[in-house]
């Protein structure tokens, strides 16, 4: 294969697939075939870049140009400009990567980029996940390479154990004594499972992975089947992550025609295969218990535990569980060392995490971060601040299962026992910022909406009593919440965290108590004020015209669609609050700013 | 794939295809004027040229790379190297025949070829 | 077994290794509450009632899932777990009809005994009911979901005992309910009938029909004549239904019943399971005789042979085409009992008293009117008739003992063991070894086929015949012996299949027991040995030994077998698959 010197990497992850990203792999090939340019320069589809708020994405190497809101109509001017003739299309390319007319920042010297450490991300958007040669290219297999021909099932365990590697996928256990236990289990069948029943809202960490870099998980697994004894893992995926789905078919295809899965792997004689069972999108199937019973091909509810997994897991048998990110990051821990990998991080959070950014910031996308790293530095740094310079009010992590983190605990440095010290958790690494115009109220209705939604149904706790939260949320959202009501209901929080079957519910009331604790006030406004001061709460919010801004022009009586805004031409207008369906259609038309929220 | 020297040496033949998507700003950087003066000029064939003598040398830390009009159009094929903490080397009137030497004593032994640089040219 | 020490509430207890706290606890003497909790089949710790804490540990324990350890300090009901139980009970509630004054489950109801006991506020969650669905397609129970609590016992029992799994929890979160697949009615389904779901169920979410009205009309018709038959093991469980201890038998106090409920006669059906054994011990000669189609499988629970056409329709030939011993008793009624008395057959109500819910299903059955009319005009559960005695205001446990009225109201120590699993084999056996060897049996019982395993085997010498027999109770279990069967890993001549787990003595339409007597007592055992001893203490043990049984043969019927026999007494199957 003839050397290229051009390399362009279009983002095929599933936020610029769906804004098209193929069209332009497409065109680009088109283009450069008429142009003759097809031999020295070479179109690869990676995974995720990160910035996915800036897709489609499109980088050209060497020259590192970042091209964001890539068009189809944008792709001959690139080819011509830059491909031909050398001229980096500046209009194209990612603002904060333009130094001077001549000269451009290395991506990684963004500020998005910079805070960043890619462990677990490292060859997303930089390989080409459906070519092996690639993951190859990149140390691939050679992690597992090692382990099989130097390393004693015990080392690696040890090796792992002395990472401080923690679960990735909200529990926070530790990796390497998982892997103990399960090496401690008799049995001839064993089974190694991969979690990539990414459900929280928002998040997409363990997709981008996949999507990016799949043979690191298969890599990973093969270690720990290794390690443990098992010669079979099954990879739990979403059957709403086609994509994924699709790059880690081809990968495993490819692993087993390169022989790094199957029997006699690297000529020692250990045998393991990796299947995938899809699910059908219940958030609960994340559990591990209920991924189990799913895969077993039984309705997905979590059971009791003990037994744990590591003793009787799937189909009975010793089984071990990681999710996605956990995975990426061992085969760099073998290759670097358990002293490397432990060097990052705090002190019982080793290493980086990755979380998807999403929400009331400007940088949407997936960071990766040494643990420790402040919620300030991803808001401010990373994310590049609030949009329209709104102020930041709170952030969730952990998803449905996690809580609000307050302003003023904006320098907390996130690790797994800070998050969990001040009222919510890791989670598998979603991160939704709030700015000021969020009601917290409704943020909690939110989150509980949806484990209300994905609740098994198995134990009465959840099934009957996160409904009956909801309800009181509701009442108080409408108007009808009184401080005593509060007090049900934070009581009504405490027993469903007690009583419940499985981690879903026991977390499920976080969103509620964390809003409790930190924005009680906004609580109380809604109960005694009757009052939504972030005016979001539809029935507790009323439009008023102010008199004395008021012109009388009619604009806003012509637009209420529900002829609830009265007065003469030319004299203040009034509202009718019966009437008022608070649309706010009639505060968009005033040219005069007379229409307030209160 | 039976043993991990088997792996390595697949490795090495991956690798140079991988290493341009590195961040490369500590590297050797090797720019051809592309503009249509430099194109029409012939300098397609001297970028190649530096491509595949960068290559068969196995050279890390090269990265061949282009650029628009430099403004010296009379003198293209224009090649500039830039090292870091080093003056900037600019060869003119550059031929494929040109490359394998810079390649061999400037990239790979550190004196640039003065005789090609603009400087012996305007001289 | 190794023996675990812990301590609950502070009282030192050694528990077998592998114990759950809940088991332990029992040893201690303490109760923990259950909902969702059967033992061996359900225990998947869903309802939190029996939530207990551990100390040291990091949350809640469900007592009935969480295996002691040495060395463990639990606690059943501090103030929290209390609050957190009535909460539980509250939450429950909040989904449930509480039309509890008038519910058939009322006083014996689970839900209720725990509500009770924790003094729940009823009105604690505002109410919003969300499953209104009642599923009565089936003639012999009714679902009704607003009183479901979600616990999944009847669908343990249905898809682990019964292999049946006609149910299962439908949709997710505060939408679960239980359901048939696609919420298709139960009659689209290859329900059996059997009705344990009903038996287990703690509230009246899944009740046997109500057919106690049908009754009271007839006895209140002065048109009709109509006669009674309570079933072999009735008489073995009614008495659990008025306080009485588990293996009661109160015989002479259910007849004195019946009479006093205004039935003209009381009969036994016991009489008939006698004319059954006659019957299919003929037809048991005859095929070994001619070569089959053997096995010969026993007919007298419909619940199996509901199963039997829609899961194994290939074995349908090999069920004995005896009709089961209600029916031959209807018929024989309607027949032979009818020209004896001179009566209309049109103005006899059968009224049927049984330990199940299929025999409701089996009345209305294609071939099963030995004179154009239904053999069997009412079918009626044990429960039903503990009903009906309590509504007629009569003082069960004072009553006398009284005798089955004689013209078919006696019977031998065989029919009565019918009640019980390996019953109809060993009744059978007695009477076919005589016949074969013209020979008395210098001991009636055949112990091998008694007991509750879920399947016995055994071989008798029959006068230089070799015959083996199987015994088989609860659906999973036949299943499993008829694959053996099937595969030709097992060959047997004559089988004996019952549909309910231990036979009709823990038959789907006995009486409530709660789960916490169920999960630590063995029911099907206990009232097996009431059945037992009343054929032990006998000396008429054998139906053809039986003078009633003698009399209709020589008067009547003729031969076993006999043409007449066939008409009245026999029947035929249908194979219908699992899908319609």
């Amino acid at each position: 294969m003839a050397i290229a010197r051009t390399h362009i990497l279009v983002c095929g992850g599933t936020g610029c697939s769906s804004s098209h990203s193929q069209a332009l792999i497409d065109e680009l090939n088109r283009e450069l075939e008429e142009k003759g340019l097809l031999g020295e320069v070479q179109v690869i589809k990676t995974g995720c870049f990160g910035l996915c708020a800036l897709g489609p994405v499109v980088v050209v190497y060497p020259e590192g140009c970042f091209y964001s809101h890539v068009t189809e109509a944008d792709i001959p001017e690139i080819v011509e400009e830059h491909i031909l003739k050398g001229r980096i299309v500046t209009r194209l390319l990612y603002q904060e990567t333009v130094v001077d007319d001549k000269t451009i920042k290395n991506l990684n010297h963004t500020k998005f980029y910079e805070k960043q450490h890619r462990v677990a991300l490292r060859n997303c958007g930089v390989i080409n996940p459906e070519n092996i040669d690639e993951y190859i290219a990149m140390d691939g297999y050679e992690a597992l390479g090692r382990v099989l021909t130097q390393m004693t099932p015990d080392e690696v365990i040890q090796t792992i154990k002395d990472s401080g590697l923690r679960g990735r996928g909200g529990g926070g256990f530790p990796t390497g004594q998982k892997w103990f236990f399960a090496r401690q289990s008799k049995g001839d069948v064993k089974y190694v499972c991969c979690n990539a029943d990414e459900g929280d809202p928002g998040a997409f960490m363990d997709r981008s992975v996949l999507e990016g870099d799949p043979h690191v998980v298969l890599e990973a697994m093969t270690i720990a089947g290794y390690a443990i004894g098992a010669h079979q893992g099954y990879i739990y995926v979403r059957a709403e992550y086609p994509i994924a789905i699709h790059r880690l078919e081809i990968a495993i295809k490819q692993a087993r025609e390169y022989g790094f899965l199957g029997n006699d792997i690297f000529g020692t004689g250990f045998a393991f295969d990796i299947e995938l069972r899809l699910g059908s999108g219940a958030f609960v199937c994340g559990e591990e218990t209920a991924l189990m019973t799913s895969i077993e091909g039984h309705r997905g509810e979590p059971r009791p535990r003990p037994p744990f997994p590591a003793v009787k897991g799937l189909f009975g048998v010793p089984t071990i569980l990681n999710n996605v990110e956990t995975w990426a990051n061992i085969p760099r821990i073998i290759l670097n060392g358990a002293d490397w990998f432990a060097g990052m991080g705090t002190e019982r959070s080793k290493g980086t995490k990755v979380f998807c950014l999403v929400g009331k910031i400007n940088n949407t996308g997936l960071v990766e971060i040494p643990m420790g790293t402040t919620l300030r530095e991803i808001v401010e740094d990373i994310g590049g601040c609030i949009p329209n310079g709104k102020k930041f009010k709170a952030a969730q992590t952990g998803g449905p299962s996690g809580g609000c983190i307050p302003a003023s605990l904006i320098d907390t440095p996130i690790d797994y026992d800070n998050l969990i010290a001040i009222g919510s958790m890791m989670g598998s690494g979603g991160l939704i910022v709030m700015d000021e115009d969020t009601c917290m109220v409704d943020i909690a209705k939110f989150f509980l909406e949806f484990t209300v939604d994905e609740s098994c149904g198995k134990c009465t706790p959840c099934r009957v009593g996160t409904r009956r939260l909801l309800e009181m949320l509701e009442q108080i959202t409408s108007g009808n919440g009184t401080l005593e009501l509060l007090r049900e209901m934070e009581e009504l929080c405490y027993y469903i965290k007690a009583n419940s079957l499985c981690a879903l519910g026991q977390s499920a009331p976080n969103p509620v108590l964390s809003t409790l604790h930190y924005f009680r006030d906004e609580y109380e406004a809604h109960c005694v004020e009757k009052r939504c001061p972030a005016g979001v709460c539809k029935k507790l919010t009323r439009f008023v015209i102010e008199e004395e801004k008021c012109k009388g022009c009619t604009a806003c009586a012509r637009a209420c669609p529900v002829n609830a805004i009265i007065g003469e031409v030319r004299k203040p207008h009034h509202i009718d609050p019966e009437k008022c369906i608070k649309c706010g259609a009639c505060m968009e038309t005033c040219r005069f700013n007379a229409i307030v929220k209160r | 794939m039976k043993s991990l020297e088997e792996l390595a040496a697949l490795r090495e033949r991956m690798k140079n295809n991988v290493a341009m998507r590195q961040d490369n700003s500590t590297a050797t950087r090797v720019v051809v004027g592309m503009a249509t003066c430099g194109i029409a000029a012939g300098a397609r064939p001297v970028l190649t040229a530096f491509v595949e003598e960068v290559n068969r040398r196995g050279l890390k830390d090269v990265v061949v790379t282009q650029a628009g009009c430099i403004g010296m159009c009379k003198l293209e094929p224009i090649v500039e190297v830039f090292q870091p903490g080093k003056e900037k080397v600019t060869y003119v009137k550059m031929t494929p025949e040109k490359v394998s030497r810079i390649v061999t004593e400037h990239l790979v032994n550190g004196n640039p070829v003065t005789e090609y640089t603009v400087g012996a040219y305007m001289e | 077994m190794n023996t675990v020490n812990l301590k609950i509430n502070n009282i030192p207890v050694a528990a077998p290794e592998g114990a759950t706290i809940l088991e332990a606890a029992h040893i201690a003497g303490i109760r923990i509450p259950t909902l969702c909790y059967l033992k061996e089949i359900n225990a998947i710790g869903a309802c939190r009632i029996c939530v207990c804490e551990v100390k040291g540990a990091r949350g809640l324990a469900a007592a009935c899932v969480m295996p002691v350890d040495e060395g463990m300090e639990v606690f059943t009901n501090t103030p929290a777990l209390q609050k957190y139980r009535r909460t539980t009970l509250e939450l429950i509630l909040s989904t449930h009809r509480t039309d509890c004054l008038s519910c058939p489950r009322s006083t014996d109801c689970e839900l209720q005994q725990l509500c009770r006991e924790y003094g729940v506020d009823m009105d604690r969650f505002t109410k919003k009911q969300q499953n209104e669905m009642v599923d009565a397609s089936m003639p012999h129970l009714v679902r009704d979901n607003s009183k479901c609590i979600l616990c999944r016992r009847c669908v343990a029992v249905c898809q682990k005992n019964q292999y049946a799994g006609v149910i299962e929890t439908c949709e997710r979160g505060y939408d679960t309910h239980i359901g048939c697949a696609f919420d298709m009615p139960l009659s689209e389904t290859a329900c059996v009938a059997c009705g344990q779901c009903t038996a287990v169920c703690p509230t009246a979410a899944l009740r046997e029909r109500d057919d106690t009205d049908k009754v009271w009309a007839a006895l209140n018709d002065p048109t009709k004549t109509v006669i009674v038959g309570p079933a072999p093991s009735v008489r073995a469980q009614l008495g659990e239904c008025f306080g009485m201890p588990i293996g009661t038998n109160v015989e002479g106090k259910l007849v004195a019943a019946l009479r006093r409920l205004g039935f003209d006669q009381v009969f036994d059906v016991d009489t008939a399971a006698d004319v059954t054994i006659m019957e299919e011990g003929t037809e048991l000669l005859h095929r070994l005789k001619e070569g089959g189609p053997l096995p010969l499988i026993t007919s007298c629970s419909p619940g199996w042979i509901k199963f039997c056409e829609h899961y194994y329709p290939e074995f349908v030939d090999n069920l004995s085409s005896c009709k089961s011993p209600q029916q031959m008793f209807g018929a024989l009624i309607k027949t032979y009992y009818a020209q004896k008395a001179g009566l209309d057959p049109k103005n006899i109500v059968v009224v049927s008293v049984m330990p199940c819910t299929a025999k409701k299903f089996e009345i209305g059955r294609e071939g099963q009117s030995a004179v154009g009319l239904p053999d069997v005009d009412i079918s009626i559960t044990t429960r039903e008739l503990a009903d009906m005695i309590r509504r007629a205001g009569i003082m069960f446990t004072q009553l006398p003992d009284e005798e089955f009225d004689p013209i078919f109201g006696i019977a031998s120590g065989a029919g009565h063991i019918f009640g019980a699993t390996g019953g109809v084999m060993e009744a059978a056996l007695r009477t076919v070894s005589e016949i074969v060897t013209g020979k008395e049996l210098a001991r009636p019982e055949f112990r091998e086929v008694r007991g509750i395993e879920g399947i016995k085997e055994a071989e008798y010498d029959l006068a230089g015949t070799k015959v083996k027999v199987a015994v088989t109770s609860g659906l999973a279990n036949a299943a499993k012996l008829l694959d053996r069967i099937k595969s030709g890993e097992a060959e047997y001549h004559f089988v004996e299949v019952m549909a309910c787990p231990g036979g009709c003595v823990n038959g789907g339409g006995q009486p409530h027991q709660s789960g916490d007597v169920r999960n630590f007592t063995d029911l099907r055992s206990l009232r097996a040995a009431a059945l037992y001893s009343e054929d032990e203490a006998m000396t008429l043990r054998k139906s053809h030994e039986n003078p009633v049984v003698k009399e209709l043969y020589a008067d009547y019927l003729g031969e076993p077998g006999s043409h007449l026999a066939h008409h009245i007494l026999h029947t035929t199957y249908v194979k219908r698959g699992l899908y319609k």
